[in-house]
């Protein structure tokens, strides 16, 4: 049994790279994340599975990364805000899903943004032909506490239409 | 608020998870997916010594259908494979159907279905779903293996009849006859919350029309999962028109104590209930005579 302080080894890959750091068990994959690895931007809202702030991918699919251990998360795949944008020479390229979020003005205090971005994605590359409330149904495990949710739904169907091969 | 402090083990297999769960004692816990056990931690209402992580045991990954025990669901296995799973969605519709209204896809992507009846919420749907079907849950303890039938399983709110050192090791999910109907609903304030009233309703009649099969189990009602043994009786033996329905769905609660919360008082939780258990029954009603025409196994 790995004693409750005693630190343990984690490795696994975030945005395409390997990692390895120590921590302890009570550790959540989010603030493992934030603090082990320095990737801030997944955000923590209430710390126990409510708010969808925290959402990051793991082995592709959608999980609360307050309710996953970083020692479960072990020998996995994990995928953050920060592996989406393209990292360019002198500046970063957004995402396709990032520039819809941008030109629909998916955001207002931007806390909740990184949270429903990995869930988004993760929905409409299940399903690129979700409806509009699908699409609703899918986000409904994130909450915007600034009420910005048509603006995001907005932006999630428009990227769902041009995955499709759609003109939008 | 962050997690307090534990030690942690990962199990190989069933056997080490019951070995060190007698190792640490009643301190210990299992963890499976965590998306019960963790939030009742983070907010101190649980502070296990140790965690006993399951998630990874080789032997507790899969789920399989058998001809006697029905669809068997190992300990590992999260709600949301089974709610994809195409076999499943074939072949025991009512079990997609019901981990389909499990809080969010990102709850369902890592909780499982036999954590969920080990924690044993009033208000979740995989309990109630557990006693609609008449399932079992397979034990596993030091001395002994045993399954313990769903009505005695239930003891009241995240109360079961496991004893320490105790792991849920899978459960039994017996299969529906060809023609049987169902149904499942629930109320709730958001998509993804717990329900304030939920039914899951099961219907099967002869050739004449009369039902030779009722079953109603209602959760977030009372303090358990509960069957509506009250209304399975008026329907069992009769024709299923609507006034026998109706007369089904006021009775449903005569031997249920319900509870009241803030979030819903016991007149408002009689008043949905039964309006949920008539509307359950009309749609395993309708989906009894459609599977007349076509039945979803050809």
């Amino acid at each position: 049994m790995r004693d409750a302080h005693e630190p343990m080894p984690v490795s696994l890959n975030v945005n395409g790279r390997a990692e390895t750091a120590w921590t302890t068990p009570r550790t959540t994959l989010a603030d493992f994340l934030r603090h082990e690895l320095g990737l801030t931007g997944t955000h923590l809202g209430c710390e126990h599975g409510v708010c969808g702030a925290c959402t990051v991918r793991l082995d592709g699919a959608p999980v609360r990364s307050c309710l996953t251990l970083a020692v479960q998360a072990e020998d996995r795949t994990v995928d953050t805000v920060e592996g989406l944008a393209e990292k360019g020479g002198t500046e970063s390229v957004l995402h396709p899903l990032q520039e819809k979020f941008w030109k629909h003005q998916a955001l207002q205090c931007g806390f909740c943004t990184p949270g429903f971005l990995l869930a988004a994605l993760a929905a409409v590359e299940e399903n690129p032909h979700l409806s509009r409330d699908e699409v609703r149904e899918r986000l409904s495990g994130n909450i915007c506490r600034c009420t910005g949710y048509q603006p995001i739904v907005d932006a999630v169907v428009e990227y769902a239409a041009e995955a499709r091969g759609e003109q939008s | 608020m962050k997690l307090p402090a534990f030690a942690y083990q990962r199990a190989e297999s069933l056997d080490e998870a019951v070995s060190l769960l007698a190792e640490y004692g009643p301190d210990a816990r299992v963890l499976g997916g965590g998306q019960s056990l963790l939030p009742v931690m983070a907010l101190r209402m649980s502070n296990p010594g140790s965690l006993i992580d399951i998630t990874r045991a080789k032997d507790l990954q899969g789920h399989a259908f058998r001809a006697a025990e029905g669809l068997v669901v190992s300990a590992a296995v999260t709600a949301r494979r089974l709610e994809t799973d195409p076999e499943t969605i074939r072949r025991h519709p009512l079990v997609a159907a019901c981990l389909a209204q499990v809080g969010h896809v990102e709850i369902r992507t890592r909780g499982t279905v036999c954590g969920s009846i080990a924690h044993a919420d009033p208000a979740a749907e995989a309990p109630a779903l557990l006693l609609a079907l008449n399932g079992s849950v397979r034990v596993a303890g030091a001395d002994r293996r045993r399954r313990i039938a769903a009505k005695d399983f239930f003891l009241g709110p995240y109360l079961t009849a496991l004893e320490d050192g105790e792991v849920v090791a899978g459960i039994e999910l017996p299969l529906l006859s060809d023609t049987a109907g169902w149904a499942i609903r629930e109320t709730a304030r958001r998509s993804g919350d717990f329900a304030l009233a939920g039914v899951i309703a099961l219907l099967d009649t002869d050739a004449d029309g009369r039902c030779t099969d009722a079953r109603i189990a209602v959760f977030g009602l009372a303090g358990t999962p509960r069957r509506a043994t009250a209304a399975e009786m008026i329907l069992t033996g009769q024709p299923l028109d609507d006034d026998v329905l109706t007369e089904a769905a006021q009775h449903a609660f005569d031997d249920i104590d319900l509870i009241g919360d803030l979030h819903g008082s016991v007149t408002y939780r009689r008043r949905t209930g039964i309006r949920l258990v008539e509307r359950s029954l009309i749609d395993a009603r309708a989906r009894r005579a459609q599977s007349e025409v076509e039945s979803p196994y050809a």
